[in-house]
């Protein structure tokens, strides 16, 4: 495990001691490094300050309150921030409703196979090193897409990020889930 | 539902669309009804999800501030209750899954249905207008009117199969249309067809009497 993982795994931690304990201090450390990013994102997005500062206060206030949702086998903690942060993005600039794919049947498991969180959390490290390796352009390319509110059409021919690991990892929990299912 | 093994899938654009959140609401909606039914979209979308987060991660962050008393106003959020309470659709294992049956309110039974000839019917669903979403319903063996596109149009089979020059299409299987193309698909004789179809631009219909029932339909 190297540093990056480190913090990821790090992250995943403060989840759950907001979760289970309502620890304020833990819930403090993910607000003083995501809340900022998470304004930035809505800012590029297109809302003035006091709006972007408003919503990200209510995307924090969503991660205390949907802690028990958080998944590590299935995301990194930035990821599922991202995805709060997205939706708020659409209800608020947009306003229009996003609809979501159906629960698979079940919620996160109270404690997933730690290896499988491991696995996962390696993986997205992976994948934030390849991003953060890209040549100038493309990396501006993707940020844009994800950032901005631009087209994006060409990155999925330019990147060739190791989405395919990623993906496989996150299929493999889908099928084991469905097959705890039946 | 996964009976069937689906072949025909959405395109990396369209899923880093629903990624970043640059779709319109009825694309949205597509992409929210296909990947409840194909875990191979699924994952895929949950690996564009991954690049945003590893984005944001990335982010500097060192030119945004935050309004001082920030992290009290977040506590005093948190005091005061969740903010929203939306629910994610459960499984519906029913032909409309979870985010149609919230659109339509209801399910198959509750689709208001407008007959617009030759047996088809559709019923259109509540977006936002830049795009628009609708389900149909096509009698088994019965044709589409031949029609061509401005813009893009997907359509998704819920119910029985469709054919058109070039394949078939099951559940799950989304059909993808753009400009240049001209079909005429013709549903599957074993069973009614249901899809559901949305497009980014009114369809044309060629012919007059299908353009007369355009104009009413408001296809």
């Amino acid at each position: 495990m190297n540093a990056n993982n480190g913090k990821r795994m790090l992250w995943v931690d403060h989840m759950y001691r907001i979760r289970d304990d309502q620890d304020q201090q833990a819930f403090a450390e993910l607000f003083g490094h995501f809340a900022p990013r998470v304004k930035g994102f809505l800012i590029k997005s297109g809302a003035d300050g006091s709006l972007a500062e408003e919503c990200a206060q209510e995307v924090l206030a969503t991660c205390w309150h949907k802690a028990h949702m958080f998944d590590p086998a299935r995301a990194s903690v930035a990821t599922w921030i991202f995805t709060i942060a997205r939706n708020r993005k659409i209800d608020v600039l947009r306003k229009q409703r996003r609809p979501e794919p159906e629960d698979l049947g079940w919620g996160p498991e109270e404690n997933p196979d730690q290896a499988d969180v491991m696995a996962l959390q390696q993986e997205s490290e992976q994948l934030g090193r390849a991003i953060a390796e890209l040549p100038a352009n493309q990396r501006e390319l993707i940020e844009k897409a994800y950032f901005g509110d631009l087209s994006h059409s060409e990155i999925a021919e330019q990147t060739g990020l190791p989405l395919g690991t990623i993906k496989s990892r996150i299929r493999l929990a889908l099928e084991r889930l469905r097959h705890a299912m039946k | 539902m996964m009976e069937h093994s689906i072949k025909h899938h959405l395109t990396d654009d369209i899923l880093i669309g629903y990624a970043t959140g640059t779709l319109p609401e009825a694309f949205n909606l597509m992409v929210a009804a296909h990947l409840s039914l194909c875990d191979t979209c699924r994952a895929q979308a949950e690996s564009f999800d991954a690049v945003g987060g590893e984005i944001l991660d990335l982010a500097p962050s060192n030119d945004i501030v935050l309004e001082p008393g920030s992290f009290a106003a977040t506590m005093a959020l948190i005091a005061g209750g969740p903010v929203d309470e939306i629910q994610v659709p459960r499984v519906s294992g029913s032909v409309l899954p979870g985010p149609l049956q919230d659109y339509v309110g209801g399910d198959l039974a509750d689709v208001q249905w407008r007959g617009i000839g030759m047996g088809v019917k559709q019923a259109i669903l509540p977006t936002s207008r830049d795009a628009s979403a609708r389900l149909l319903f096509i009698p088994a063996g019965a044709a589409m009117p031949d029609h061509g596109h401005k813009g893009i149009e997907m359509t998704m089979v819920l119910q029985g199969a469709f054919q058109d020059e070039d394949d078939y299409f099951a559940r799950g299987d989304v059909e993808i249309a753009d400009s240049d193309m001209h079909h005429t698909p013709v549903a599957d004789i074993h069973e009614d067809c249901i899809c559901l179809a949305v497009s980014d631009a009114p369809l044309e219909f060629q012919g007059l009497l299908p353009k007369i029932v355009q104009r009413f339909a408001r296809i």
